[in-house]
């Protein structure tokens, strides 16, 4: 088996779930300049809904596709509608606060939704229902599964979707232009809250799907599982240049390929003094590297004097 | 004519600040007006709290009929009245293309839109042959045009204009001036805040003259234009 090209496989698979969240952090940060330290949170309610409805409809006998489908259509609008509500009332009301309180708030957000998850479905690992049978396809002596191939087809797609809409609509060029100048555009007649809403909303609809991607693909998921995931979708964002849609693309494809070949080839660089267990790291070595030489990011142009 | 605008005893604070003094002013429609004065004199806060950027902390402000104070500014351009601001405020990072779409944003009747769009295109051909560039790489000039065509793309009943010579080379500012003359003669009702009162006196039918917070002369602008006090505070004579 070819080493190498399996973990290329596994880093774009996993890639593309981090590219996916990483919109989420970058669009927010992108028209009000806040981190949204909740969004791990609304990924991993994506999850988590999306469990529990393909637990209960699994042995309905309807076709297991099917299921899976029903469980992001129901998992999209409950991100969908925590997003909205922690807009409404986290942040709008501090708009105009100093940027250290709506901050500090995202990060109790954080704190709250992942202890109302626990409340509900508990401490422990949940085993994410395999119902979809993996098959395994044979390409140039690497193995890549039906499910990888599906992660990485639909994260191009809402990829696609997400760019169509943020330069090809109405509704995405008055995002736009509300991240430049939110005065302004309220004289063109838009009304920013509204933009700003949809902006969470579109983010957490992302984050939705990709929760129910990452289940699948771990087969597991628990009530912290957002906190890793995003704080790696924060750092690809940021690697790629915060505020960018392509660098969040970039930044979360590219944190996936390093954690995969830097997981798969540790044991024998470091003659087995580290292993694969520090996982974890790669993706931050990477992001601290990366913004020693380059500190706005890999497409990022303007260096922020207010991150 | 009956008035489209019309202040009453209109106060604006900054804090504790009284940066608009209680003024009275009132536009008619179909016609140009234009508030001049000096630097500070409260020109563009008065124009601030008619586009609903800040709120008045007295006074009452009426358009079409209606009192409009404290009215948010993106609910006003629905009822037909467009800003164009201090400084242009183009979105640098959008096309010249996107910022006029971003005009018409309120506009559902598309065909129409893109008449505007022809229109706009026609009026200030520069635009058209800068159509997919950022509109931040433009000159200043350029950018002024572009936020006038951009206001124009809500089809205002009431335009108003803050400063539209600033930072601008004579002979630019003259074509601009020409071309906010021939929009007020499509029956588009002006407001018009100036530094330079010349070019606004010469072009405006109603002036008033704004001082520290309060407007100490108001009359027809060629009488203005004649007014030896004016000729020596304003028109440096």
């Amino acid at each position: 088996m070819d080493i190498f090209l399996q973990q290329i496989i596994n880093g774009l698979t996993l890639g593309c779930v981090y590219a996916v969240v990483a919109l989420g952090y970058t669009m927010v940060y992108g028209i009000i300049q806040l981190i949204n330290f909740a969004h791990g949170e609304v990924v991993m309610i994506g999850a988590m809904v999306a469990f529990s409805v393909i637990g209960a409809l699994m042995k309905s006998g309807m076709p297991p596709l099917l299921v899976v489908a029903i469980g992001t259509a129901v998992a999209v609008p409950a991100c969908v509608a925590v997003a909205w509500l922690m807009e409404r009332v986290a942040y709008r009301p501090l708009r105009t606060a100093p940027r250290l309180a709506p901050l500090i708030t995202a990060i109790g957000i954080s704190i709250i939704l992942q202890h109302v998850a626990m409340m509900i479905w508990g401490r422990s690992p949940i085993s994410f229902p395999q119902i979809i049978k993996t098959h395994n396809f044979n390409v140039g002596g690497a193995l890549i599964t039906n499910i990888q191939i599906a992660i990485i087809l639909i994260s191009f797609i809402l990829m696609a979707g997400l760019i169509w809409l943020v330069y090809r609509t109405k509704l995405g060029v008055a995002m736009r232009a509300t991240s430049q100048r939110q005065d302004i555009a309220g004289l063109m007649g838009i009304d920013i809250n509204r933009v700003i809403s949809a902006t969470f909303v579109i983010g957490a609809a992302l984050a939705a799907v990709a929760g129910v991607m990452i289940g699948t693909y771990y087969g597991q998921t628990q009530y912290t599982m957002g906190e890793l995931l995003g704080l790696k979708a924060f750092c690809a964002a940021v690697l790629g240049g915060i505020g960018n849609l392509g660098g969040a693309v970039l930044g979360g494809i590219l944190m996936g390929l390093v954690e995969a070949l830097g997981t798969g080839y540790i044991g024998d660089l470091t003659n087995n003094w580290f292993g694969s267990n520090y996982r974890d790291v790669f993706a931050f070595v990477v992001l601290i590297l990366v913004l020693v030489f380059r500190p706005s990011g890999l497409l990022g142009e303007r260096v922020g004097d207010r991150a | 004519m009956p008035a489209l605008l019309n202040l009453e005893k209109v106060e604006v604070r900054y804090g504790g600040i009284r940066a608009v003094k209680g003024i009275d002013l009132t536009v008619n429609e179909g016609e140009m007006a234009c508030i001049v004065g000096a630097n500070g004199a409260g020109k563009t806060t008065t124009l601030k709290a008619v586009a609903g950027l800040l709120e008045p902390a007295a006074g009452s402000i009426t358009y079409a009929g209606k009192s409009i104070a404290g009215v948010r500014s993106f609910a006003l351009v629905r009822q037909g009245l467009a800003l164009v601001p201090e400084g242009r405020g183009v979105f640098g990072q959008l096309t010249v293309a996107e910022n006029l779409a971003m005009g018409a944003y309120v506009r559902d009747d598309e065909h129409a839109v893109a008449e505007d769009r022809e229109r706009m295109l026609g009026l200030f051909p520069r635009l058209k042959e800068r159509y997919q560039q950022s509109a931040g790489t433009m000159s200043g000039g350029e950018q002024q045009m572009l936020a006038i065509a951009r206001a124009l793309m809500s089809r205002p009943r009431l335009l108003l204009l803050d400063e539209p010579s600033m930072g601008l080379a004579p002979l630019i500012v003259e074509k601009i001036f020409e071309t906010i003359a021939a929009v007020a003669r499509t029956g588009v009702t002006i407001l018009l805040v100036e530094q330079n009162a010349r070019m606004a006196l010469e072009t405006c039918q109603r002036a008033y003259v704004m001082e520290s917070g309060e407007i100490t002369l108001t009359g027809p602008a060629r009488d203005l234009l004649d007014d030896p006090q004016v000729r020596a505070a304003y028109l440096g004579e």
